[in-house]
């Protein structure tokens, strides 16, 4: 399993470096082999999932390892999806390094099976993980944007045309990206609190008891709120919303670990 | 050898200054292809006249006659003397030929590499020598696959792609900053060539609408007519700022046009939605700290500049990549010459074979009169294996490639071995 782990995280530096040198070079051929690299690897990984639901013996989303792994799945799914409906220049080049990040603090997170206390055996247990970490996909998305439209408006701003002026997309297409992101990972992060107050009702008869993982997950979700509401209304929109994406994010990413190792509380890993 | 007498002879802005060209320049080319044609030894041949450049492309046996002949017309009336003509030409033979036409089709040869005009009077020029029938099945040949190795090269580097001229930098920054340019609205304000230059270019990349203002109404008027747009006095830009998203100013105003203060606040009614600024007045329309706002882009005319000479560079490293193809090409064609030598050769010995075989089957069959159709047929099945089975390793040999001479001579020594030139020239031997 540890090995098949192993494949599929390769599998992500390959596609990583074929998007990197697609990013410098800019060969069409390098796109198409990254992307084909991009898919295998997900499909692997997918399989992973199963694989390993059969050997743990319930959803694979209770220990370190897991839950990162599956944060990784579902942003490169994320990433994966948005080709359907439009294409973001170059955004593979921003993506797969996170993914392949993602994947290293898997890999060396303990791959141990952790047994579940039995009050945590719920169903709501694989619905409200999965949800959590889909939106945390997502809002991954959009801090990668917010990033590439920085280095972009940088450029623009300066006037210098250098290296990244080139390669980037247009302002408008990461900011309509911010948009679309934001338009699926917000509601999925709304939905994800809600069932973890569901699965806290089941478990420990209160639906929000404010550990500090809940804490936090409302003060993210009260900032992105703030910036979609603003976004709405005031037309907040360009620089703004990426810095406030990649803001967001850092929130996220603050309750998935910060919290965990900083500030303890029932929810520490177990997710 | 074919490809020696590929030739290449003429002027470009390399080798000649433009008060030579210029006296060279050939509006109408019928009649000095008709001069060119009636070169002797001059089998094909094809002209090609632009402001930069004016160059024969001839296939025929490259004397020194012809080359001065070809150089008579071409410096005919010009008052240039002989001398001087042999110092301002250039002349490329054989595989330099094959590369120079390349080069020039590709745009390579330019004086802005990577242009797209050269391609289109290439194509007229080879027009114009196909009509007066000065063209044959290696010209033709040639100047064609120079048009596919020209579209292979746009195809596959971008060499094309970036914009050189100011209008099209503001074209180029337009899309960097919206994406698209559907429903974006273009303000004009005040009027200038470079200004109208740009706004054309905008609107062919799907402009939605433009709107003109001025100082005088009534050039306002007359420019908007020309766009399909609206005008509007100068004292309403303000309340224009809300409504367009791309506006180029060209005033010959010698004070500020527009001020920061003046479009903080239109930002707010615009939503934030981006709005794209290009001053290409002298003295500047434009307050240049309106760039400090968010979602304000605001470009002048040495930013324009800066975009071009960024493109040129980059424009310079595609054309390494489109010299390699030219490269490619090159050999490929030189490759299609070569057999296009070898193949009337392979033809003769299979007809010559072939009409050895079908004599001698037609006297025996003549003789064997009483042969069933099935035995008839298998016998014409053993002579054509034999046949094929005799000259399968000669002709692979012949279609071997090799050095040039080694080639020459093996050539020689199949047409001799198989007495192919002897007998097209009346089989000398019965005769006597």
């Amino acid at each position: 399993m540890s090995l098949f782990f192993t494949l599929i995280l390769a599998a992500y530096i390959c596609a990583t470096i074929a998007y990197i040198v697609h990013f410098i070079k800019r060969d069409k051929k390098i796109r198409t082999i990254a992307r084909g690299i991009m898919v295998a690897a997900g499909i692997l990984h997918t399989l992973y999932l199963f694989a390993r639901y059969f050997e743990v013996g319930h959803t694979p989303l209770t220990s370190h390892h897991e839950a990162v792994s599956f944060f990784a799945l579902s942003l490169t799914w994320a990433f994966l999806s948005f080709r359907w409906r439009y294409q973001v220049k170059n955004f593979g080049a921003f993506v797969s390094p996170m993914v392949t990040a993602l994947m290293f603090i898997a890999l060396f997170s303990s791959h141990e099976i952790s047994e579940l206390p039995p009050a945590l055996q719920s169903l709501w247990l694989p619905v409200h993980a999965s949800i959590a970490l889909a939106a945390n996909g997502f809002l991954a998305l959009a801090f990668g944007g917010g990033i590439m439209y920085l280095l972009q408006e940088r450029e623009l701003k300066k006037k210098r045309f250098g290296f990244f002026y080139t390669r980037l997309p247009s302002l408008e297409a990461l900011d309509t990206l911010n948009h679309h992101c934001l338009a699926i990972g917000f509601p999925l992060l709304t939905l994800g609190i809600i069932t973890g107050s569901f699965w806290a009702k089941q478990a420990w008869g209160t639906y929000w008891h404010w550990d500090p993982k809940e804490t936090w997950s409302l003060i993210t979700w009260l900032f992105y709120a703030a910036l979609i509401h603003q976004r709405f209304t005031v037309g907040w929109r360009g620089r703004r919303a990426a810095i406030m994406s990649i803001v967001g994010f850092s929130a996220a990413l603050f309750t998935l670990w910060g919290v965990t190792y900083l500030l303890g509380g029932i929810h520490s890993y177990v997710g | 050898m074919l490809a020696e007498r590929i030739m290449v002879l003429g002027v470009n802005h390399k080798t000649t200054p433009v008060e030579i060209r210029e006296r060279l320049a050939f509006s109408d080319p019928r009649e000095p292809l008709k001069k060119l044609f009636s070169i002797p030894e001059v089998e094909e041949c094809c002209l090609l006249s632009t402001c930069n450049r004016v160059e024969v492309f001839s296939v025929g046996n490259p004397t020194d006659s012809v080359k001065a002949g070809i150089r008579n017309m071409l410096f005919a009336n010009s008052g240039v003397t002989d001398k001087e003509t042999e110092r301002y030409t250039f002349i490329f033979q054989e595989v330099e030929a094959v590369n120079h036409l390349f080069r020039v089709a590709a745009s390579l040869d330019s004086m802005i590499v990577g242009e797209v005009q050269i391609l289109g009077q290439l194509k007229q020029a080879f027009r114009d020598a196909t009509e007066q029938n000065c063209t044959g099945v290696i010209l033709n040949r040639f100047v064609q696959k120079s048009f596919s190795v020209a579209k292979r090269i746009r195809t596959e580097t971008k060499i094309g792609s970036n914009a050189v001229s100011i209008s099209y930098a503001a074209v180029e920054l337009a899309k960097k900053i919206f994406g698209n340019l559907k429903n974006k609205k273009v303000l004009l304000v005040g009027a200038g060539e470079m200004a109208e230059l740009a706004a054309e270019h905008l609107i062919t990349q799907g402009v939605g609408e433009v709107i003109v203002a001025n100082r005088t109404f009534e050039r306002a008027v007359n420019l908007a007519r020309r766009f399909n747009g609206s005008a509007v006095a100068l004292s309403e830009l303000i309340s224009q700022l809300e409504i367009a998203d791309i506006i180029i100013s060209s005033t010959g105003a010698s004070d500020l046009v527009l001020r920061k203060q003046d479009v903080k606040p239109v930002m707010r009614q615009r939503k934030h939605r981006p709005l794209f600024l290009i001053d290409i007045a002298v003295p500047r329309d434009l307050d240049p700290e309106i760039n400090d706002l968010d979602n304000v882009y605001l470009f002048d005319i040495d930013d324009l500049q800066n975009v071009i000479e960024v493109n040129k560079s980059e424009r310079q490293k595609e054309a390494g990549k489109a010299e390699r193809i030219v490269k490619e090409e090159t050999l490929k064609f030189m490759q299609w010459l070569e057999n296009f030598e070898v193949t009337p050769t392979i033809v003769a010995i299979r007809e010559k074979a072939d009409a050895i075989r079908t004599a001698e089957l037609a006297k025996t069959l003549s003789q064997l009169k009483d042969l069933s159709p099935g035995e008839i047929k298998s016998i014409e099945i053993l002579t054509t294996s034999l046949v094929n089975k005799l000259l399968h390793d000669p002709l692979k040999f012949l279609k071997l490639n090799g050095a040039a001479d080694e080639r020459e001579v093996k050539l020689d020594l199949t047409r001799k071995l198989f007495g192919l030139d002897s007998e097209a020239h009346g089989k000398p031997g019965r005769r006597g």
